[in-house]
């Protein structure tokens, strides 16, 4: 049977997509970030996950607001990342497996998620940069992906709640693949971040703080929030935490945590970076 | 089981990109969609005014972006995701967005984030 091995959460901002072409990874506004990943790297290198389950959200590449669904679930062979509008260069397509795409989303449905289903699904940055950093080597590793968009572009969003019982609605399905895969699941985004009106750039540490805490322990204490106190303390893009209450949801074994970083800021952002493992 | 939909208190500084918005912002956002391909980016500076008139902006609209002014294309139904976008025609990023909108400098942005992790 296929087997959820762990969860892992980074900030995806597009600044870090830059700085990897750029390869500044000695610059020294770049060491506190970079100098988190290698641990997790080692670890992904040792457990060889053969399948990661990526929840990230289009930030209007993929969709626009002529069609938006709440929850989107990749069943396509292969997917592309394309221009996001600002001329970077368009990386290598990511290996789908579309086979478990369609038992996640069989079981999703069956158990009252009514997601769209995407046969053809352009990867933005909040997809390629976790998969850069964790991944340097990904066309050796050979590593397949299945992109979870959750919508956090267009209000209404679905609530901490309802993305975290997705979560575990995922852990479900992946459970009762029949393969023997050994998958990992990220989520990406976060932590708070403001990048519109006149209280762009606010960021709050002590909100982030608890969030990486109870996110390991005690995940059930964030799905109390709602969507707009989320956005109240953590800033309008901060809602990215929706992502990892997803991640979280998905692992259903005993979960403990194996490393983490936390640093501000990184564009207008507070990174943070989570790596759990998750026992049967 | 609260909703931000029924909460009604405003959050200084942010606008929720909620449907009453999505409605004002439609042409705006889907012009800056546009703006994903380097045709589109191509287009619009070739001739900005016939371009704001195919995706059909209003004079709010149209005068927001002639006047490169985030906040008021954000009153005008601006969602930030797409007007992103739009910043990067210039080569601008969300830091000199940001130091906009707040009236700072970017430097002085910037420090206010470094000041964040204290």
């Amino acid at each position: 049977m296929a087997q959820i091995i762990g969860g892992i959460t980074t900030s995806h901002i597009p600044a870090i997509g830059n700085a990897i072409s750029k390869e500044l990874f000695d610059d020294p506004y770049w060491v506190p970030f970079f100098e988190g990943y290698p641990p997790v790297r080692d670890w992904l290198a040792d457990s060889k996950p053969d399948v990661a389950i990526v929840i990230y959200n289009d930030h209007g590449l993929n969709f626009f607001l002529d069609k938006l669904p709440t929850f989107a679930v990749g069943a396509a062979p292969e997917y592309h990342n394309a221009d996001e509008g600002w001329g970077l260069a368009t990386l290598d397509p990511y290996p789908g497996d579309p086979e478990l795409s369609w038992h996640v989303i069989e079981s999703l449905v069956a158990d009252e998620f009514d997601i769209t289903s995407c046969q053809e699904m352009k990867v933005d940055h909040g997809f390629t940069v976790p998969m850069s950093l964790f991944w340097p080597n990904r066309k050796e590793v050979g590593i397949k992906t299945i992109p979870v968009c959750i919508n956090t572009v267009q209000h209404p969003l679905p609530s901490p709640s309802r993305c975290y019982r997705l979560g575990q609605a995922i852990g479900r399905a992946i459970e009762s693949y029949d393969k023997d895969l050994k998958v990992v699941v990220l989520g990406t985004g976060g932590l708070s971040h403001q990048l519109d009106g006149e209280r762009a750039g606010f960021i709050n540490k002590e909100f982030d703080l608890m969030c990486m805490e109870k996110i390991v322990s005690d995940p059930e204490a964030l799905t109390g929030y709602s969507i707009h106190d989320i956005v109240r303390l953590a800033g309008a893009q901060g809602t990215e935490l929706i992502l990892w209450l997803a991640m979280r949801g998905a692992l259903t074994g005993t979960v403990s945590k194996l490393h983490g970083n936390y640093h501000i800021p990184i564009s207008n952002t507070a990174s943070g970076l989570l790596l759990l493992e998750n026992a049967a | 089981m609260t909703s931000y939909l029924h909460d009604a208190e405003p959050i200084p500084g942010t606008t929720i990109f909620d449907g009453k918005m999505a409605i004002k912002g439609y042409a705006l956002n889907k012009m800056c969609y546009s703006f994903n391909d380097a045709e589109g980016r191509e287009a619009f500076l070739a001739d900005e005014e016939a371009y704001c008139d195919k995706f059909g902006l209003n004079e709010e609209q149209k005068a927001a972006i002639r006047n490169r002014n985030v906040l008021d294309m954000i009153k005008a139904g601006g969602n930030i995701y797409y007007l992103a976008k739009f910043a990067g025609i210039f080569g601008l990023g969300v830091q000199d967005v940001g130091a906009q909108q707040t009236g700072m400098t970017v430097e002085a942005f910037k420090d206010m984030l470094v000041e964040a992790g204290r």
